[in-house]
C-alpha cells in the first residue's frame, strides 16, 4: 500500500507530472472529436459519390458531361478508399509530419486531426455507404416523382434516414479512434500515450504512469460504448413507435 | 380535346428483353385510363416511363408539348405537375404525415408554411385523415398510407395522377377507401393512369380500358365494350381468369 502511494506520489504529484496525462488527455480527445467531425464530412462526401455513380449506372439519366465527371470523381474517391485503407495510420500521419507539412507552422496536433480524419473518412465512407444503399429504393422514387432534385432527395429524405440506421456504428468509429490516436506521439504530438511515456522516462517506473494511460483509455472507451448502446437502443424505440 | 401525353414508338428493354415493344397512344385532359393485362406485360414499366422513373431505350414522350425524353429538358419541372403513387405508398417514415406532404411543396413550389400547412390540413380532411395530421406514417393502416400518398401528390397540384398497382398491398377491407378517393378525383376531372387488377373500379371509373400484353397496347376500348365484348383472344383469356 505504501509502495503504491509513493509510486502515484514520484509519477504523479512531484514536479507536477500529472500535467503530462492532463494535457495528454486533451490532446488525444481534441484530435479524436475534430478527426471524427473531418472524417464524417470527408466519409458522406465519398459515400454520396460512390452511390450517385452506382445508381446512376443503373438509370443513366444523366448527361455525358456529368457522367464522365461522376465517374472520374468515383475513381479518385476508389483510389482514396485503397491506399487509405490499405496503408498503416502511422505511416500516413509520418509522411503528412515530415514530407507534406514541412514547414513546422502547422502544428502537431493540427496535422494528427487532418490525418486521423483523412483516415477515419475512408473508414465511415464505407459505413455511410451501407447505410445510404440500405435505404428502400422506393423513397428515392417517391422523392423524386414528387419534382424533388436528386440532391434535395438525399438531402431530406435519404441521408437522415441513412443516418439514423449507422449512427451506432459512428459511435463505434468514434470509441476505435480514440485508441488510434495514441500513435499521435510519432510526429510531435503529446497525447496522452505521449505524457505516460514521458513520466516513464523521468520516473524509470514503467507500471504506474503505462497503467495509470492505459486506465483512462479503458474508461473513456467504457463511457463511450454505454452511450452507443444507450443510443441504439433509443434510435429502435423511436422505430416502434 | 387537349393532348396532355402523347407516347410515340416508345421501347424499353431490359438487358435482352424487350419490355415495352413499340406503344404508341395518346392521353388526353380528364381521360381516366385504366391499364390491365398479366405480370409482365409491361404496365407499371409503361406507367412508370410517364415520368422517367424508367428511362426508355428508345421513342418520344411528349408531356404538355414537351419531349421529356429529350435529356435537356429538366425533368423535375415536369414531375412536379405529375404526380405518382405507388403500390408500397413509399411515405416518408422519419417525416410526420404533415411533413410528407408539406415537404416538396415548400422546397420546390416555394409555399409558404402557413399555407403549405392550410393546404395539407383541407385535403386531409378530405380523405379523413386530419387527426392523424401529426403521427408518423408507420402508425397507419395501409389504406390510410394509401390515402396520404394521394393526397401528398395532390398537395403539388399535378395536372395528371400515375397510379401503379395503388390498392394491390392492401388488406381487401382496406381496398375500398382508397378507391373512394379516386373515384372522386375521376369526378373532379383529375387525369389520371392507373394500372390495376380492380376490374370493378375500370368498369365504373375508366374512360378508356386498355389491355397490356407483350410490351403493346394489345386492345383498347370503352370499358363497357372492353368487358362485354372483348374482341381479342388473349384478352378474353385473360378476363376469363380474373373476373
Amino acid at each position: 500500500m505504501e509502495n503504491i502511494l509513493k509510486a502515484l506520489q514520484l509519477n504523479l504529484i512531484k514536479d507536477n507530472r500529472y500535467l503530462y496525462i492532463l494535457d495528454g488527455l486533451k490532446n488525444t480527445m481534441i484530435i479524436t472529436i475534430f478527426a471524427t467531425i473531418l472524417g464524417i464530412i470527408l466519409g458522406l462526401i465519398v459515400a454520396l459519390i460512390r452511390t450517385t455513380y452506382d445508381n446512376n449506372k443503373k438509370s443513366n439519366s444523366m448527361n455525358s458531361i456529368s457522367q464522365v465527371v461522376l465517374k472520374i470523381a468515383n475513381s479518385l474517391c476508389n483510389i482514396y478508399l485503397t491506399v487509405i485503407r490499405g496503408t498503416p495510420v502511422v505511416i500516413q500521419l509520418m509522411i503528412l509530419f515530415f514530407c507534406i507539412f514541412t514547414s513546422r507552422e502547422v502544428s502537431g496536433v493540427m496535422i494528427a486531426i487532418i490525418g486521423f480524419g483523412i483516415n477515419s473518412g475512408a473508414y465511415v465512407a464505407e459505413v455511410f455507404r451501407s447505410g445510404l444503399m440500405s435505404i428502400d429504393i422506393g423513397q428515392m422514387e417517391a422523392g423524386r416523382s414528387l419534382g424533388l432534385s436528386y440532391i434535395d432527395t438525399m438531402k431530406y429524405i435519404i441521408i437522415p434516414q441513412a443516418f439514423k440506421v449507422i449512427l451506432p456504428t459512428l459511435g463505434n468509429e468514434f470509441i476505435v479512434l480514440i485508441k488510434e490516436t495514441s500513435v499521435a506521439g510519432y510526429v510531435a504530438v503529446q497525447d496522452l500515450t505521449k505524457g505516460g511515456d514521458i513520466i516513464r522516462s523521468r520516473t524509470y517506473d514503467a507500471w504506474t504512469p503505462l497503467l495509470i494511460v492505459a486506465g483512462i483509455y479503458l474508461f473513456l472507451t467504457c463511457v463511450f460504448s454505454i452511450f452507443v448502446k444507450k443510443l441504439e437502443i433509443n434510435l429502435r424505440k423511436n422505430e416502434r413507435k | 380535346m387537349e393532348k396532355l401525353l402523347e407516347v410515340k414508338d416508345l421501347c424499353k428493354s431490359f438487358g435482352d428483353h424487350l419490355v415495352l415493344n413499340h406503344i404508341n397512344t395518346t392521353i388526353n385532359k380528364g381521360d381516366v385510363l385504366c391499364l390491365v393485362g398479366p405480370s409482365g406485360g409491361g404496365k407499371s414499366t409503361f406507367l412508370r416511363t410517364l415520368n422517367l422513373l424508367e428511362v426508355p431505350t428508345s421513342g418520344q414522350i411528349y408531356f404538355e408539348g414537351i419531349d421529356i425524353t429529350n435529356s435537356k429538358t429538366n425533368i423535375d419541372e415536369i414531375r412536379k405537375k405529375i404526380g405518382m403513387v405507388f403500390q408500397h405508398f413509399n411515405l416518408f417514415p422519419h417525416l410526420t404525415i404533415l411533413e410528407n406532404m408539406t415537404l416538396a411543396p415548400k422546397k420546390i413550389l416555394k409555399l409558404s408554411e402557413d399555407n403549405a400547412n392550410n393546404k395539407a390540413k383541407e385535403l386531409l380532411k378530405r380523405v379523413g385523415l386530419i387527426d392523424k395530421i401529426n403521427t408518423y406514417p408507420n402508425m397507419l393502416s395501409g389504406g390510410q398510407k394509401q390515402r396520404v400518398a394521394i393526397v401528398r401528390s395532390l398537395m403539388m397540384n399535378p395536372d395528371v395522377m400515375l397510379f401503379d398497382e395503388p390498392t394491390s398491398a392492401l388488406d381487401p377491407e382496406m381496398v375500398g377507401e382508397v378507391l373512394d378517393v379516386m373515384k372522386e378525383l375521376a369526378r373532379e376531372k383529375m387525369t389520371m393512369v392507373v394500372v390495376t387488377h380492380e376490374m370493378g373500379f375500370a368498369k365504373e371509373v375508366a374512360n378508356r380500358v386498355a389491355f397490356l400484353d407483350e410490351g403493346q397496347f394489345a386492345y383498347e376500348n370503352t370499358p363497357k365494350l372492353f368487358f362485354e365484348n372483348p374482341n381479342n383472344d388473349r384478352l378474353k383469356s385473360f378476363l376469363s381468369k380474373v373476373l
